[in-house]
């Protein structure tokens, strides 16, 4: 009786391989299983939270590092390894190195890729080489090489089952964010809203690399698989036309609106979602209009990229703050009624928490006290202007003009938080979310665009907020209300992404190259390790033989690398490199490693 | 005779030392329609006393915080992958720097990947080599500090229409 069920078992199995439908369940299933890592976020849902908790609140204080290994690359190590049964993959930036370590095996290399690039993608990538991580599907590896090559590796082996060119660095497009494999299909988004790409997120099949769907962020309907009639912004349908109408001329064909984030999926409502990057030039003067759909939050089948709803959260940007940061997916109770949640921590300041079936905007606070950009999103559902983030004309930089230098406005460009994904706990229902705590200066002017090259516009200069020492803070939001339940100062951004897990602690990484484990219910500091550099990577929990472990990639870079290295510029000249303006050089230096802990026997 | 090419070899190894060492005297001599030139015709900052800086200078750090910071960091001072130009500019003859900025440089091996591009199509930065020229040599002379100048002369008529014909304006 028992072999015929498993027979009969591996028989359904075998048929259902075929299908997509499987493939989703396959890796939904495996995400469940906390031994395992297998998507950048930990699952579909991009919650970074693992129901492993053999480390807990009251025995985090005695990890210790179990052991490590060297990336051999020195640049910003942004993204997290992947783990699936005894193996771990290591992804690095460019050159783009991915390592297959055997975890029952004394985390021997089991299999290394390293592709051949032009190393002239390199100064096109506009905030390091960056990459964000893997994607596992369909016995695949599949990683987003620096110059746009999609590749697809043998899990097992290492060897290249296919490979897809999803963009032209030439032209300035790059890549740097991880795929998402939904079905039988990975997804994939692109870079390069500093070089005016138009930018998209596209979809290959999995078994063959062949492209299924592209959908651009701007353009003609079709080229964004918007329906005038089904898709809607705020419950109402977009109409005819609905991005090309909100720019001048031909400026939609190099308007950015870049797909360099996360992405999530919720399998029954069978949508994944994402958002795009700031339009092109940093010149708001150069782009009149709305500029849609750049800073948009979309809905879109994974199997036809039609767009079932969009929101945008900063028409006509005039800061850069791209909409990219991670979807996150909760289902918690809202007034009364359960709702089915999406929360966005908007590179604006501002913390979305959204309907996700519909797209209806629920909650929209500034999860920053010092952002003023803007005095807070219309709520009212009858208001000509709903849905929209109320501009403060001093803060302005259209309003200004060009050639001004529009002073002292928060957040800063990098936002009140970039691409390190926030994570969420079931169990405390709470977000939490690693921040910048940065203001800037900002001051446009005309540029000129041609095809390969910066396309900017602006000037900008960043510090803290007036007053303040830290340029950072590790926060508990409530998505809910909007409101902070604890915040943690740190004195620098945290450029890191965080995990929640069943034991009911919360791990980051700071800049200065610290691994912390903080009480999620309180925020109380319970175990710091300095890694070997600063961490700009996002912190993942497997178990292997028993045990858990915590692993984390260190490896100063990315645009924190940047901005922070030397210390920010300090406008009060004369202070002192001290506190809020201390240089990070100071602290840390470069080299990619990755640093895993456990409890001692 | 031998004087002579002796004394025009000592020259010749002065320049060679000076050009090795960077751009030299920073002192200007001339002023032309705002764009101010150092003894050996290249073209310096000049600070007031008062702290106001010339044109090139002001408009030299505006384009830099554009066009060059994400890579080299603000005011000159470096990234985690690109130097500090604030330092580099030491040791860089003004015709090293328009060279490197038209043409850009490659320096890949086994422990590093750093790659500048070429800028030389690229009108936002072609069209104002002089002005970054000007800010890197004040910044590296520490003339001028971290900070935006607080004061700057006037654009002159002159650097207008040369800039508006560069960038094709009308």
């Amino acid at each position: 009786m028992r072999k015929i069920l498993i027979a009969t078992w591996l028989g359904s199995m075998a048929a259902c391989a075929a299908s997509g439908a499987l493939a989703n369940e396959e890796l939904n299933k495996m995400a469940q299983n906390p031994k395992d890592w297998v998507m950048p976020a930990g699952d579909y849902a991009n919650t970074r939270y693992s129901k492993l908790n053999q480390i807990n609140a009251s025995n985090v204080g005695k990890l210790q590092v179990a052991w490590t290994f060297s990336t051999g690359v020195l640049r910003g190590h942004e993204g997290g390894p992947l783990i699936i049964g005894n193996t771990m993959y290591v992804h690095t930036p460019f050159p783009n190195k991915v390592y297959a370590l055997d975890l029952a095996n004394d985390n021997k290399i089991v299999w290394k890729y390293e592709p051949k690039q032009d190393p002239n993608v390199i100064p096109v990538m506009c905030c390091d080489t960056v990459n964000r991580g893997l994607a596992y599907g369909d016995g695949k590896i599949f990683l987003h090489q620096a110059d746009t090559t999609l590749v697809a590796l043998d899990a097992k082996t290492g060897k290249v089952e296919w490979t897809a060119t999803n963009g032209d660095p030439s032209k300035g497009s790059t890549g740097t964010s991880a795929a998402l494999v939904v079905k039988d299909k990975v997804l994939v988004g692109i870079s390069g809203g500093e070089f005016g790409v138009q930018c998209h997120v596209t979809a290959y099949d999995t078994k063959s690399g062949k492209q299924v769907w592209r959908a651009f962020s701007e353009g003609p309907d079709d080229q964004i698989k918007f329906d005038p009639e089904k898709t809607t912004a705020l419950g109402k349908p977009v109409g005819k036309d609905s991005s090309l109408k909100t720019w001048e001329g031909d400026q939609w064909k190099i308007g950015g609106g870049c797909t360099w984030g996360w992405m999530s999926y919720d399998p029954t409502l069978d949508l994944v979602y994402y958002g795009s990057g700031n339009p092109s030039t940093w010149n708001p003067k150069q782009r009149p209009g709305d500029n849609r759909w750049s800073m948009t939050i979309f809905a879109r089948n994974p199997d036809t990229g039609a767009a079932k709803w969009v929101y945008q959260m900063t028409p006509h940007d005039e800061w850069d703050y791209d909409g990219v940061n991670e979807m996150i997916l909760s289902d918690q109770q809202v007034g009364g009624a359960a709702r089915k949640l999406l929360t966005h921590f908007d590179r604006n300041g501002l913390g979305y928490t959204l309907d996700r079936a519909t797209g209806e905007l629920l909650v929209a606070e500034k999860y920053d006290p010092k952002v003023n950009w803007t005095s807070g999103v219309d709520m009212d559902k009858n208001s000509a202007t709903y849905g929209r983030p109320k501009v403060v004309d001093q803060y302005s930089t259209d309003k200004q003009g060009e050639d001004h230098n529009n002073k002292g406005i928060c957040p800063a460009a990098l936002g009140s938080k970039d691409e390190q994904p926030a994570a969420y706990s079931p169990d405390t229902q709470l977000f939490y979310v690693p921040t910048n705590h940065v203001c800037m200066d900002y001051e446009p002017f005309k540029v000129s665009y041609t095809a390969g090259q910066p396309y900017v516009g602006a000037t900008l200069s960043m510090y803290p907020p007036p007053g303040e020492t830290n340029m950072g803070n590790f926060i508990a939001w409530d998505g809910k209300t909007g409101k902070i339940a604890w915040s943690n100062k740190e004195q620098f951004s945290v450029w890191s992404g965080a995990l929640a897990t069943g034991g009911g602690v919360v791990f980051y990484g700071t800049l200065e190259g610290y691994l912390k484990a903080v009480d999620a219910k309180t925020g109380k500091e319970l175990y710091k390790f300095k890694t070997p550099s600063g961490i700009i990577g996002n912190v993942t929990t497997y178990e292997q033989g028993g045990k858990q472990y915590v692993a984390v990639l260190s490896g100063v870079g990315g645009w924190a690398g940047i901005g922070l290295a030397a210390g920010l510029t300090d406008p009060t000249a004369g202070l002192g490199a001290v506190g809020g303006y201390a240089a990070l050089s100071n602290y840390t230096s470069l080299g990619g490693s990755l640093t895993v802990f456990a409890l001692p026997q | 005779m031998i004087k002579i090419l002796a004394a025009a070899m000592f020259v010749v190894a002065a320049g060679g030392t000076a050009f090795a060492e960077g751009a030299g005297d920073p002192a200007a001599v001339k002023n032309e329609d705002g764009k101010y030139l150092d003894k050996e015709g290249n073209p310096t900052y000049k600070i007031a006393a008062d702290g106001t800086v010339d044109w090139y200078t002001y408009s030299g750090y505006r384009r830099y915080h554009s066009e060059c910071h994400v890579c080299h960091g603000p005011d000159g001072m470096g990234s985690t992958y690109a130097p500090a130009l604030k330092d580099a500019l030491k040791t860089m003859s003004y015709g090293d720097f328009l060279g490197v900025v038209a043409s850009g440089r490659k320096n890949v091996s086994s422990s590093q990947e750093n790659v500048m591009p070429a800028f030389g199509d690229n009108p936002n930065v072609a069209c104002y080599m002089d002005d970054l020229y000007v800010y890197l040599r004040a910044r590296a002379d520490d003339a001028v500090g971290r900070v935006r100048p607080a004061k700057h002369e006037d654009k002159s008529e002159a650097y207008t229409q040369a800039e508006n014909s560069c960038m094709g304006k009308r």
